[in-house]
Order: C-alpha cells, then sequence, then structure tokens
C-alpha cells in the first residue's frame, strides 16, 4: 500500500444551532492512500461531506488533527487554505457548480489560470469526452454534461487529490456510468487519489476501499480484492 | 490580450444587469454632472470676473460729491495704499430714444482725454472711443446698444440739464462697473430703459457746470490694503464738497449681484450632489447585495477552486467601479457640456467682453473620485460579506427567508386582504431597512422637485407683496437733487398724476455695537397709500412720529429689536452721530431698508422740509403727456415705472427657474426611475419562483404583477409625505443660500407645489413598474423552476 496523504485523528465537528448542539463528526480516526480510490459511504447525516469538506479545506474542524501530508489542516491560516485548495485539490459537487455565465472552456479556464501546472482546459475536457462543447454555457448543457465539464475543471490542474460530493447523485444511471468511468479513468491514469461520497451501494465495488460513516464516525472499513468497472455497476 | 475568466464573468454580469446598472449609473451621473455644472460655472464666472476686473483695473472704492475741485487729486493719491485714482463726472440723466414712449434712464460718465482711464477702463465692442472736443459723440454700453439694436453712427437724445441734445454713438463698449446693469428704482436689469454713455470730460464738464471739478471718484488699492482705512482718508477730503459715503467694492451695486449669483451657485454644489451620491450609494448596496446573494454558490466555489478572498473581493468592486465609471462618464460630458450653456447664459445675463472656462481637471478628479468613493461606500457590506463567506457555508443553499407571522397575521384574519396583498405585506416587512431605504430614494425625488418648484411660489408670493400690498405706485420720479415742498405739489401738478406721495433718501451707517450696515433712510409720510411700509405679517403700518422702523434683515443683522437704540450716521452731513430708537421690524425683500416719519428725518437731517422725489399713481389715458413732460423737466433725473419693472422682474425670474426646473425635473425623474426601476428587478429576481409558481397554480399575469407592485404601491405612497418634508428642509437650506443683502427670497411653498411633486414622481414610478411588469408577464416557467435556488 502507498503511503497516506491523509491522516485524520480524533476528528470532531460540532455545530451549534441555537440551544442544539450537533456532532457532525464525532472523532474520526482515519487515512487516505496515495493513488487509491476511496468511496465513502453512510446514511443521510452521518458526516460524510463534513469529512470531505474538512480534508478538501472548505472548513475547519471543531477539535482533532488533519494532515494532508505533513501539514496540519486545522491550524493554517485562511491564505495558507486558500492556497492548499488552489495547488492541491480538486473537487466535484453534487449539483456541478459551474458559473452559469461561463463557457464550459471557461468554467475550466477559470482553474487552470490560477494552477500552477495545469492542462490546456481542451484536453481536461476531451479526458471527459466534452471537447465538442466547449462553447456551450452550462444552461445548454444536460445534468451529466455539466458534470463532467465540473469533472474536467477539477483535474485540469492535476490535484493530487479529487473529492468528489455525490458527483452521480442528480444523474441517471447511464449518464452516472459515463461520469464514474471519467472519474477511475483519471485515478488510473493519473494517479490521483479519489474520495467518492455516495449513496449508491453499488458503486462500492468499483473503490479500492470502502469506508463507512454512521453517526459522524467510521463504522466499517473495507478493503476490495476484486474491482469492478463502472460499466458493471448495477444501478 | 485575453482576459482571465473572472473578467469575462464580470463583463458578462456587466452586460446581463445592463439596465439596472445604467439606472444606478445614471444617478451617478446627476451627481457627477450637477456638481461639475455648479463648480464648473462658479469658477468659470469667478475666473472671468476676477480677469475682466484685474485687465480693466476695476476700483477697489467708490465716492462721490456735489463738486470738488481737482486739484484734490494729489491728496487723494497720497493716501497710503491707493495704486491709481480717477477723478470723474458721473451724472444721471434721462434718455429719450425715437419710438420709446417711455423715457429712459441713463447715466452720463466722463472719459479723461488723450489717455486710458487709470481706473475702471473701458473693453471697447465696436467702433472707437469718443474723441476730445466732439461734444456729440458717446460710446454706450452694449446692452443699451443691443437692446435698441444701436451701432456706432446711430444716435440718441439725452436730455442734460432740462437741455435735450442729440448724440451720436461712435463706439459700444463694456464696463467693469456695469456688469450687471440695474437702473434706478429697477429690480432686475432693463438694457432698454437703462443705458450707461461715456463722453470726454471737457464735454461733461461744459455740459454740468463742472470746470475744473469733479463729483465721483474710484481708486484702486493695493492687494491687502485696508478699504476702511481708506475709505475714511477719502470722505475726510471730500467732506467740505458735500462729499462722504465713500464705500467699499463689496457694496458696489454690480460686484455685490455678481458675489450673489456665486454664492448661490456654491449652494447649489453642496445641497443637490451629495443627494444623488447617497441614492447611488444606496442602490449600489441594493443591487450587489442581491447579486452577490445570488452568487453565493458561486462565490463558494471559486473560494474551493482556491481563488483568494481579495481576488473574490475584487471581482465584485470591479462591476462597482465598472458601473461608476460609466456613469463618471456620462455625468462628466453632461456636466461639461451643460456647465457650458450654463455659464454662456450667465454671460448674457451679464456683461462680460470675454468667457474664460475653467475646466479644471481637478473638478473631474473630484467628482470621480467621490462618486467611486460613495458606489464602493455602498457597496462595502456585500463585498465584505462575499469575502468573509466560508466557502462550505456558501456552497449550501441559504435557508429559506423566515418570515414573521405578527401584524400581517392579523390583517389576514380581517379577511379584507387577498392573499397576494398578504405576499406583498410579507415581503415588505421582512426587509424592513430595505424597503425604507427605497422609501426614501423616492422621497427624496419628490424633495428635489419641490426644491426646484418652489421659487415659482416664492416669486409669486414676493411679486404679489411687493407690487400689490407695498409699493403701488405707477412710477417713482427722482429729483437730481433733494428739494423744497412745493416740488411735491410741481409733481402732482403734472398731467395725469392723480397722486403724489413725497420721500426722502439719506445715505446713512446704521450701527449697534460692533455691526454696521450701509443702506438708504428713507422718510415716508404716515398717510402714504401708494408706497407703504408692511410689518411682518405683510399688513401697512403708519411711521411714528418718531423713531426707525427697520427691516427684517437690516435688525436680524444688526441685532436689533424694538425698543433699543441704533446709532445712525449721517454720511451727507460730516458723518454726525445720532441715537434713534427701534420702534418697528418691517418685512421687505428687496435690499436692506430703514424708515422714518419724514417729519423725523427732516429734523435728524436739521435743512427743514426737503424731498428727493414722489411716488406717483397715473392715469393711463394721459401717459404720452407725462412722458413729454418729464423729458422736459430739468430736476427729474430718472423715473422708474413699476408695471414694466413688475413684467421685466417676472420675466427674467421665471426665464431663470425655468431652465433650473427643466433641469432639476429630469434629475428628479432619474432618481424615481432608478430607485424604483431597481427595487422592481431586484424583487422580481428574487422572487421569480415564486410567481413562476403562482402562474403554474392558475394566477393570471395581472394577479401576479400585483403582488411586485402592491408593495411598490405602498412605498412610493409611504414616500410622498416624507418627501414633502425632506423637500421643505432643503427648500429652507437652499433659501438661505440665496438670501444676501440684496434679495431676501421668502420661503413659499404653496400645496399645488407638493402635489406636482408627487405627481411627477408617481407617474415616473408608474412608468418604470410598467417595464418591469413586462418582464413578469414573460416569465420563462420552466426556466425559473429548473434553476436551484
Ligand atoms: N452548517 C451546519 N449547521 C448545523 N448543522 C449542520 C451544518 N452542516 C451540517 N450539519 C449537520 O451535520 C450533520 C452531518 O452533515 P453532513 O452534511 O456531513 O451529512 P452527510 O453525511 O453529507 O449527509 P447527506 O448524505 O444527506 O449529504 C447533519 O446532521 C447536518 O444536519
Ligand atoms: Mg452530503
Amino acid at each position: 500500500m502507498n503511503e497516506a496523504v491523509f491522516t485524520t485523528r480524533n476528528l470532531t465537528k460540532i455545530y451549534l444551532t441555537g440551544d442544539v448542539e450537533v456532532r457532525a463528526l464525532n472523532g474520526v480516526d482515519s487515512e487516505l492512500y496515495g493513488g487509491e480510490l476511496a468511496v465513502l459511504l453512510g446514511p443521510s447525516g452521518s458526516g460524510k461531506s463534513t469529512f470531505l469538506n474538512i480534508v478538501g479545506g472548505l472548513d475547519r474542524p471543531t477539535s482533532g488533527q488533519v494532515t494532508f501530508r505533513d501539514q496540519d489542516l486545522a491550524t493554517l491560516s485562511d491564505g495558507k487554505l486558500t492556497l492548499y485548495r488552489r495547488n492541491h485539490v480538486g473537487f466535484v459537487f453534487q449539483f456541478y457548480n459551474l458559473i452559469p455565465s461561463l463557457t464550459a472552456w471557461e468554467n475550466v479556464a477559470l482553474v487552470t489560470e490560477v494552477a500552477d501546472n495545469p492542462m490546456p482546459p481542451e484536453e481536461a475536457l476531451a479526458m471527459v469526452d466534452m471537447e465538442k462543447r466547449m462553447t456551450h454555457f452550462p444552461a445548454q448543457l444536460s445534468g451529466g454534461e455539466q458534470q463532467r465539464v465540473a469533472i474536467a475543471r477539477a483535474i485540469a490542474k492535476r490535484p493530487e487529490v479529487l473529492l468528489c460530493d455525490e458527483p452521480t447523485g442528480a444523474l441517471d444511471s447511464k449518464t452516472g456510468v459515463i461520469v464514474l468511468e471519467a472519474l477511475t479513468r483519471i485515478n488510473r491514469e493519473l494517479g490521483t487519489t479519489t474520495a467518492i461520497i455516495t449513496h449508491n451501494a453499488a458503486i462500492r465495488n468499483i473503490a479500492h476501499r470502502v469506508i463507512s460513516f454512521i453517526d459522524g464516525k467510521i463504522a466499517e472499513v473495507q478493503v476490495n480484492d476484486q474491482r469492478i468497472e463502472p460499466s458493471e455497476v448495477v444501478w | 490580450m485575453i482576459m482571465n475568466m473572472l473578467d469575462r464573468k464580470l463583463v458578462r454580469d456587466f452586460v446581463r444587469l445592463w439596465a439596472q446598472s445604467l439606472a444606478i449609473a445614471m444617478v451617478l451621473a446627476c451627481g457627477v454632472a450637477t456638481l461639475i455644472l455648479s463648480v464648473g460655472a462658479y469658477r468659470s464666472l469667478e475666473e472671468t470676473r476676477a480677469t475682466f476686473y484685474d485687465r480693466y483695473r476695476f476700483a477697489t472704492v467708490f465716492a462721490s460729491a456735489v463738486r470738488a475741485p481737482r486739484h484734490l487729486k494729489s491728496r487723494i493719491a497720497d493716501i497710503p495704499d491707493v495704486l491709481s485714482s480717477e477723478l470723474r463726472i458721473a451724472e444721471p440723466v434721462l434718455i429719450d430714444v425715437e419710438g420709446m414712449r417711455e423715457p429712459a434712464s441713463g447715466m452720463a460718465i466722463s472719459l479723461p482725454e488723450f489717455r486710458d482711464p487709470a481706473v475702471n477702463r473701458l473693453y471697447l465692442r465696436r467702433g472707437r472711443l469718443p474723441e476730445p472736443e466732439r461734444s456729440s459723440e458717446v460710446a454706450v454700453v452694449e446692452t443699451f446698444a443691443d437692446a435698441h439694436g444701436f451701432e456706432p453712427g446711430d444716435s440718441f437724445e439725452a436730455i442734460f440739464n432740462g437741455r435735450k441734445q442729440r448724440l451720436n454713438i461712435v463706439g459700444v463698449v463694456l464696463s467693469p462697473e456695469y456688469i450687471y446693469a440695474i437702473g434706478p428704482g429697477d429690480m432686475v436689469p432693463d438694457p432698454r430703459r437703462f443705458g450707461i454713455f461715456f463722453m470726454p470730460e471737457k464735454v461733461m464738464s461744459g455740459l454740468f457746470d463742472m470746470e475744473g471739478a469733479f463729483n465721483d471718484v474710484v481708486l484702486t488699492a493695493a492687494r491687502d490694503a485696508d478699504t476702511r482705512v481708506i475709505i475714511d482718508r477719502l470722505d475726510e477730503i471730500l467732506k467740505p464738497y458735500g462729499g462722504g459715503g465713500a464705500y467699499d467694492r463689496e457694496d458696489q451695486i454690480s460686484h455685490a449681484f455678481l458675489d450673489a449669483e456665486l454664492d448661490q451657485l456654491n449652494a447649489m454644489a453642496t445641497v443637490i450632489p451629495p443627494i444623488f451620491l447617497a441614492v447611488a450609494a444606496f442602490l449600489v448596496n441594493m443591487i450587489l447585495s442581491r447579486l452577490i446573494a445570488l452568487d453565493r454558490e458561486q462565490i463558494g466555489l471559486l473560494k474551493a477552486l482556491g481563488y483568494r478572498n481579495l481576488t473574490v473581493g475584487m471581482h465584485y468592486a470591479k462591476l462597482v467601479i465598472l458601473i461608476s465609471l460609466a456613469g463618471i462618464l456620462i455625468g462628466s460630458v453632461s456636466g461639461w457640456w451643460l456647465g457650458r450653456g450654463l455659464t454662456r447664459i450667465y454671460a448674457q445675463f451679464y456683461s462680460f467682453p470675454f468667457l474664460i472656462f475653467r475646466q479644471s481637471v481637478d473638478l473631474y478628479f473630484l467628482a470621480g473620485g467621490v462618486s467611486i468613493a460613495a458606489a464602493v461606500a455602498g457597496a462595502a457590506k456585500s463585498i465584505w460579506s462575499s469575502v468573509t463567506l466560508p466557502p462550505a457555508v456558501a456552497m449550501r443553499p441559504p435557508a429559506p427567508t423566515t418570515y414573521r407571522n405578527t401584524f400581517v397575521g392579523a390583517l389576514q384574519r380581517i379577511g379584507v386582504f387577498s392573499q397576494l396583498s398578504i405576499m406583498a405585506f410579507r415581503h415588505l416587512l421582512r426587509w424592513p431597512v430595505r424597503s425604507f431605504l427605497t422609501m426614501l430614494g423616492t422621497s427624496m425625488s419628490v424633495a428635489l422637485l419641490i426644491t426646484s418648484l418652489f421659487s415659482y411660489d416664492s416669486i409669486d408670493y414676493m411679486i404679489d407683496a411687493i407690487f400689490f400690498r407695498a409699493d403701488r405706485q405707477d412710477a417713482t420720479i427722482t429729483f437730481s437733487v433733494d428739494r423744497g415742498p412745493q416740488a411735491l405739489i410741481a409733481a402732482a401738478a403734472m398731467p395725469g398724476v392723480m397722486r403724489a406721495e413725497p420721500y426722502r433718501m439719506t445715505p446713512v451707517n446704521l450701527r449697534h455695537g460692533h455691526r454696521e450696515l450701509r443702506m438708504s433712510l428713507t422718510g415716508v409720510t404716515p398717510d402714504s397709500d401708494l408706497s407703504r411700509v408692511l410689518d411682518l405679517d405683510l399688513f401697512p403700518v403708519a411711521a411714528p412720529e418718531n423713531g426707525v422702523i427697520l427691516s427684517e434683515r437690516v435688525a436680524s443683522k444688526l441685532k436689533l429689536e424694538p425698543g433699543m437704540t441704533v446709532e445712525v450716521e449721517l454720511l451727507e452731513r460730516d458723518k454726525r452721530l445720532e441715537d434713534v430708537t427701534v420702534v418697528g421690524v418691517a418685512q421687505s425683500y428687496i435690499g436692506l431698508n430703514a424708515y422714518m416719519h419724514l417729519d423725523a428725518l427732516d429734523r435728524l437731517l436739521r435743512d427743514g422740509r426737503q424731498i428727493s422725489g414722489a411716488r406717483i399713481s397715473v392715469d393711463e389715458a394721459m401717459l404720452d403727456e407725462l412722458y413729454d413732460v418729464i423729458k422736459s423737466t430739468p430736476v427729474i433725473s430718472s423715473i422708474a415705472l413699476q408695471g414694466v419693472s413688475r413684467d421685466r422682474f417676472r420675466a427674467t425670474i421665471e426665464e431663470n427657474i425655468t431652465t433650473m426646473s427643466t433641469i432639476y425635473v429630469t434629475l428628479a425623474v432619474i432618481i424615481t426611475f432608478g430607485v424604483i426601476y431597481n427595487s422592481a428587478r431586484i424583487q422580481l429576481s428574487e422572487r421569480a419562483r415564486e410567481l413562476a409558481s403562482l402562474r403554474v397554480f392558475g394566477f393570471t399575469k395581472a394577479e401576479v404583477s400585483s403582488v411586485l407592485i402592491i408593495e411598490l404601491a405602498l412605498i412610493v405612497l409611504a414616500a410622498q409625505p416624507v418627501g414633502w418634508l425632506v423637500g421643505y428642509g432643503l427648500s429652507w437650506s437652499v433659501m438661505q443660500g440665496l438670501q444676501s443683502d440684496l434679495f431676501r427670497v421668502p420661503l413659499i411653498i404653496y400645496t399645488s407645489t407638493y402635489a406636482t411633486a408627487s405627481l411627477v414622481v408617481i407617474a415616473a414610478a408608474v412608468a418604470s413598474v410598467l417595464i418591469v411588469r413586462r418582464r413578469v408577464d414573460h416569465l420563462d416557467l420552466i426556466r425559473v423552476l429548473k434553476t436551484r435556488e
């Protein structure tokens, strides 16, 4: 096994809404290894998105440690955290989150402009089979096409980690497969450490490891001996 | 150069929001334009005047005497700090122009021979100056020449000492002394009826029996000289020759009027532009906070992608700056254009030989800087919230707006209002600050309109007070020197004169403590019916046996009240000092005035009954005969015709006001449009889903629009009374800027003015709502419902 890219120790996140205290994460100890493809499973509200956001430098833990290589993300300044996201992390969201006033190509270029060693936007788009729709605005694209542009945007900067929060959540099975194929291909060809949150337990079999969340804790980590191709996933 | 992606988004946002951006830019442009217009016109006028004064040696001190010997020249020149002096002969005359029924007033002034005057030089517009020895040659001022179409070669008649003489015009000139040329007894310049002309000194001294003598002196003083000292020395020198009452440039009529005009421009520059800048800041705030609320997820995304907070903040700041730049551009160009136009109007109204446009770069930078600052200040809070928004929070859609049920719930239970009205009420109360500011912005338009229209009312009121209550005579005749009581009998006996009332005027300095004012003290008879002294409520009061009645401005400037004593310095009586009791305060809108019983004034001056002139009422049918007699009566030096004066006054003022109010109405409409259109658009964008859903449920287009319209209607209605109040306040402050020793404008606002202002604003609001309504009608239901809020 490769070395750990992320390590969390006793990671805790508490939300205070009025008087109610919600423990979104309740002491999570975990690792994500270089080059692996991990699937995060768990019931709604179990803390998956919270975990991914903290690991991706979008949010800070209430307590506990989260390290990226040797860097403690919990104590980084806002500016450092921004640089961390800019240089190392690619995000894919459930609702694509493209900028409506920019074309597909421009949405990707938005990222390559500020990255250190990006690939050309058209190359990233080609990896998700979207090079023919480069000049289209998000409103002119279907959901799956938008999601693929979002993936192209995430990978264009050649990130070390790719964090995907329900990338297929809003898609039908056929488009979902296309998106997953794009993700596995990138994981394989570029060696990008990839974490995918999903509600679809069938997807678990495409991963190296499956991490299951329950009530803000990791309940189980399962290592797949046998991985299947996205096209074999029974939706 | 390839634009980076954020800037592309910026440009597309700008284009998408063009209508709203333009509305804001226009409001900003108004602020910029009014600033450039008023400050620009102020500077141009100021500079033009200063240059004219400087090049043509405008005097700093003025004095007159009855008949003083020319050998005083060296004593006058020896007064410390006096740079140069000119001894002149200046005489009021009556002018008879062919084809003009009534006599005109004129002023004949001597020109030194074989040299330019050392003080108050003439600018030669056409022709040449009169040659010495040529007894009939004159140069006339341009205003008079233009009013009659005179060119060199034309001629007119003037009455010197009762002798009629034909004068040939050889030149047309301008004088720094008569930039604003107002005839005796007039309230505004009437170039047709007031002519100044210049004749060789030798000719003048022959005509007026002034060989080796002068009756008028003008001098220039060193820049930092104390003119009070010079005035005292000059009075001392001229005292034995009927002199005294030398005065400073500040008291010179033409100069004082220009000062008042400049003050007015200044008042405009300080009151109006800040309103526009504040409204623009509010509008920027409104649309930017909405834009950032809509862009919430994109902001989160940008940050998730690794964009710095500063970069994100700058992105929105740039949008604001882009809007400001558009506003500054429009404002600068129109301000420049309007400023040029306004300066030209001034140049026409006042006689300047040339115009200097002061288009200083600093002004544009100032206006631009202030506008950007105002816009960015309006945007600051929204931009800050975009910067501080944590990315993880931003990506989650905002919690649904929580509405409170308190007050509106009660309305609902009454059951009078439809669900749609209830929606409107709720929305209104959900954003109390924004609703309040929108209301305030709208009320500013109402206020601006009132501010621009109220002067009609005030002038109307003033004209009524002056011409129909106070000075109801048909004409005022002035004698060249004070006369005995038989002059009144002679005046009453002139053809067509139905009633004649005497008056006496003497120049005085009124003093109270260290405060001092120079003016004329007027003696009137208690049974005067044509010309009356009015109390503060505009009721006539008879002058009491003793004591002096002061006009309100005099009383307040000298801090005097009835019962107190004022020190009267009699300028024509060797500056003798007398203490007189203040017995009343009178209303007077023009000039500085003090009134006394004619007998009391006679006693004060100790020379028996003397009168300076008479106010007369005339039988219209006999006017021609009367004019003929007046033209041939040597003792009458001028005649002021009340009716002509009144018409001229009304015409001049209304012309000025009409120009200004056209500008202001445009400005007010732009504000209303900017405010109402923007709030309607923002409401539409916030509630597109809600409104589209209503359409899906089967509400008609009209019903759906009514949700928006009800809310805006409530805001516009609430804005009216507030606007009236603010309008009153603004009018008051503008009026303070208009007050001068020459004019005191009363603050009168008729109900119809409030109504007009409200109607204009409501009409502009309806127009902008209708435009937005078209958008409601064309709501793309599917598209709106598909987008995630
Ligand atoms: N900003 C917040 N304020 C308060 N509570 C929050 C906040 N964000 C998340 N939570 C709570 O934290 C818990 C974990 O949320 P999280 O979004 O991580 O769940 P999840 O596993 O991603 O669920 P889902 O599968 O539905 O997306 C939930 O109970 C949620 O209500
Ligand atoms: Mg989630």
